[in-house]
């Protein structure tokens, strides 16, 4: 027992140094998001300029709060495909909303909620779509993938359905109903700063935070690790799956609402593919698939380097075929160093300690 | 150090200066270790003492950081288990390494399955050769069930076969019985003599003193990640090993029969059925008192995991009433028993006990995050704290609480899964096969822990299929054959040979209505 107590007091802190390499390895998306900067402020004129730096940001803000979503169910070693059709079709329930209102047939009148209302509303939905999702993953046992793929073509189907295919255009209101004001979400500013940006800013740090410092964020990591036994140690495994697919479509609800808002229009195939850029953002900021390891500032970098990554390229004037193919070595990439990076700590640790 | 001298053609596997270095503990330094044909080489040591990891070096699952191998005289270095595997050595891990997708004859035939004409796999060679191999074990396991439906016991028997499958030259044996009844054991100590007989090379670790005795040939003592001792098995005694793991014979952790308190669990027509009809547990009903230590001895089946998963709540099947404290608590969720007080310690650690991906930390408290909540937020300095503190009170052997659980020993993570249910304060504690590879040392703190629970007013409830455990450290024994309770007995009162008979009472019954 005393030579337990010993050793245990002996190496209590063997922090050394740790090697530079290992030190560039860990913060790599860090790195690789000041390489595609400086590389574009080289190359491109005017990258580096503030407005431009702006529109990267707006872009980037879609993309990285659906990412942030997605960061929550893959933890729990799920998937959510439907986030682009949930992008989709709120966009289309807040361009109804707008335009058309609440018919409600019975009394022969036509409810126009406000623009709260309506931001509220749509935001139900998303985080709606993404308890039906929950639903069939925990009670009715469906694969993730499965359900969301499911769900991806029932949600763009809605949002089709909506306006048999068109547009809600000119979403500005009218004095008369009050429900003017929804552009503003996409290009108001709060204090000179564009208003997705500020959202972004507050989905990161309530996502940073509920993850790192909340029992639900720890619940969350604990089932993607094993499920078994955060379940029996009292985890309620299948709120909290339901929990996260409900955040992810609330994020997904949120950014259908600022593309509408920004484009001031609602388009119902708005979203198509983005269900995988921000599984791409997660992955790149080192969440695994595998679920229970990743963090949100790592999606928030991924995010970045994609976001960058694509409208740097645009800018250079680099063919959109060639943009996808870059993308996807980004992303092989990411995960290879991801893989290295784990190998590389593990040796730096034995050799830190037999030092 | 020379009661081992024999003749050094004899060794086939030679370690010399082994050393290895995980994320926060040392695991071995400077460690010589011999094996010889048609023997048994006995290796044995605490939780921590580098037993496992020596053995996956020899097997070549894990890279010395230092040291040099011999096999058959030559310097070798193996790049993974398959090369290792080519080379004549094969392992049966401590933990099982079994695919539960697959069926055991598709398991038995992983590596190198029979083909036609080397294309398609011959399922009908296939069953054949796993039917052999089964019957060399003397266990008709139907080939085509699925690994997963398979209790641990079977699961280790298939595990054994399929290491016989592979012809080889040295054999290593990680906790073979760990999970195997008396009578499987009987079964693989007559395979052992038989590879024996076949020059074959046998490397054994277990806990089990006694076993070693009855088995080995040689016996080598790591404690600490170093080589200890090593002698002839023949030339010495259980005391002379557990001196030199532990440093002392003082060992006997046999405390005083607590006085119970008040009525703390009681359990009332209890069933979990069979879908094939029959039950799993069948209708049992017993009560435990606070301060006492109740163990649930019985072969392996007999339905002791089902009932502790029926008492907290894994068996939406079962009916029957559960009163904790005086509250019903049949048909409640994990969490709500957990809350009132009733806690498991599963058999099986890594499916049930860790979660893999967290540190020691995050490990010790997930059953108990609201003690540290305030409002919505963790306080992560109280957290770290009392996760300091359990560290200590289980003596786990870990650096900092930051560690990843998995760089952890066996033993070790399984204080970690102990000491995480008693983060819950729980007043009943249920422990299924709580010494499951564990080393003697380790085993001896777990009972010590549950009796200064036991001491505290905890009601423990501990299963085994070791009658030295079930008479050594409980004040009354629930005997369990077949989903039933088929004897009780307190402490003064049990004997070896009541607990043997009641334990294949329902046995004995079937095959009476059956003739």
């Amino acid at each position: 027992m005393s030579s337990e107590v010993l050793s245990a007091t002996k190496t209590d802190r063997p922090k050394r140094r740790r090697p530079v390499a290992l030190l560039l390895m860990s913060f790599r998306t860090f790195i690789a998001l000041i390489v595609v900067f400086v590389f574009f402020g080289a190359t491109t004129p005017n990258f580096l300029d503030v407005p431009t730096l702006i529109i990267v940001a707006k872009h980037v803000a879609v993309n990285a709060i659906l990412a942030i979503g997605m960061t929550f169910v893959i933890l729990t070693a799920g998937i959510d495909l439907s986030v682009g059709s949930i992008v989709g079709f709120c966009g289309m329930v807040a361009g109804s909303l707008l335009t058309r209102g609440i018919p409600l047939n019975i009394f022969d009148i036509t409810i126009f909620p406000n623009v709260i209302e309506t931001i509220a509303i749509t935001l139900a939905v998303g985080a709606g779509v993404g308890l039906i999702n929950g639903l069939l993953v925990t009670r009715l046992n469906v694969a993730p993938f499965i359900a969301t793929l499911g769900t991806l073509y029932i949600a763009r189907g809605a949002a089709l359905l909506t306006s048999d295919g068109a547009t809600f255009s000119n979403l500005v209101g009218d004095p008369r109903l009050g429900n003017v004001g929804f552009p503003f979400l996409g290009s108001g500013t709060l204090l000179g700063v564009p208003v997705s940006i500020v959202a972004l800013v507050i989905f990161a740090m309530v996502a940073a935070y509920v993850a790192a410092r909340t029992p639900f964020g720890r619940h969350v990591y604990a089932v993607g690790g094993n499920e078994r036994a955060a379940a029996l140690s009292g985890v309620r495994v299948n709120r909290i799956k339901i929990w996260t697919y409900m955040i992810s479509g609330f994020c997904a609800a949120f950014a259908g609402l600022l593309i509408a808002s920004e484009l001031v229009a609602a388009h119902p195939a708005s979203g198509e593919t983005f269900e995988l850029n921000a599984i791409a953002a997660a992955v790149l900021g080192g969440t695994s698939l595998s679920g229970g390891r990743g963090t949100i500032a790592g999606t928030l970098i991924g995010a970045f380097v994609i976001g960058v990554l694509s409208d740097g390229l645009v800018m250079l004037g680099v063919s959109s075929f060639w943009q996808m193919v870059i993308k996807g070595i980004v992303i092989i990439a990411a995960v290879v160093l991801d893989q290295m990076q784990r190998r590389m700590y593990r040796r730096f640790a034995l050799e830190a300690q037999l030092g | 150090m020379t009661a081992a001298v024999t003749s050094d053609d004899d060794i086939i596997l030679k370690a010399e200066g082994i050393g290895k270095v995980f994320p926060g503990t040392i695991a071995l330094q400077e460690v010589d270790f011999e094996v010889r044909r048609g023997a048994v080489n006995v290796l044995v040591g605490e939780n921590g003492a580098g037993k496992s990891t020596l053995m996956k070096i020899l097997a070549g699952a894990v890279e010395p950081t230092t040291g040099r191998l011999f096999l058959r005289s030559q310097p070798v270095t193996f790049q993974s288990v398959r090369d290792a595997a080519r080379q004549g050595i094969g392992i049966i891990y401590q933990e099982l390494n079994l695919c539960p997708n697959l069926s055991v004859a598709e398991n038995l035939s992983l590596v190198g399955a029979p083909t036609r004409f080397g294309f398609d796999i011959d399922r009908g060679k296939q069953a054949e050769r796993a039917k052999a191999l089964l019957a060399r074990l003397e266990h008709p396991i139907d080939p085509d069930k699925l690994v997963d439906d398979l209790r641990i016991g079977q699961q280790q028997i298939v595990e054994i076969a399929k290491a016989l499958a592979a012809d080889v030259d040295v054999l290593i044996m990680d906790e073979p019985t760990s999970a195997l009844s008396a009578a499987e054991v009987e079964v693989l100590f007559k395979v052992i003599r038989d590879l024996k007989a076949h020059d074959v090379a046998i490397i054994y670790i277990s806990h089990r003193l006694e076993e070693i005795m009855r088995i080995g040939d040689y016996v080598t003592v790591l404690r600490d990640g170093r080589r200890q001792a090593d002698a002839m098995v023949k030339d010495i005694s259980v005391d002379w090993i557990i001196e030199r793991m532990v440093g002392s014979t003082g060992l006997a952790v046999q405390g005083t029969a607590s006085r119970p308190g008040g009525n703390a669990l009681t359990i009332q027509d209890l069933s979990l059925p069979r879908a094939a009809g029959g039950f799993f547990v069948d209708h049992v009903s017993f009560s435990v008192n606070a301060g006492e230590i109740v163990c649930l001895y019985g072969l392996l089946g007999a339905g002791r995991s089902e009932l502790f998963e029926c008492l907290m709540g894994l068996q939406p099947q079962a009916v029957g009433r559960i009163d904790v404290g005086g509250r019903n608590l049949a048909g409640s969720s994990i969490a709500s028993r957990i809350r009132h007080g009733l806690v498991l310690v599963p058999e099986d650690r890594q499916r049930d006990g860790l979660v893999q991906t967290l540190s020691v930390r995050a490990n010790l408290t997930l059953a108990s995050l609201r003690r540290f909540t305030r409002f919505f937020s963790l306080n992560g300095a109280s957290e770290k704290s009392e996760a300091r503190d359990m560290i200590k009170r289980m003596t786990i052997k870990v650096s900092s609480p930051d560690v990843e659980v998995t760089a952890l020993s066996g033993g070790n993570q399984q204080k970690v899964v102990i000491g995480k249910s008693l983060m819950t304060s729980p007043s009943v504690i249920l422990l299924d096969e709580p010494s499951r590879g564990v080393d003697v040392g380790a085993k001896a703190e777990i009972f010590k822990v549950m009796r200064q629970l036991s001491e505290a007013g905890l009601a423990v409830i501990f299963s085994t299929s070791d009658l030295k455990e079930a008479l050594g450290y409980a004040d009354r024994i629930i005997v369990m054959s077949r989903g039933r309770a088929t004897a009780e007995y307190s402490r003064d009162k049990a004997t070896e040979a009541a607990l043997v008979e009641a334990s294949t009472a329902a046995f004995s019954e079937q095959e009476k209505q059956a003739s």
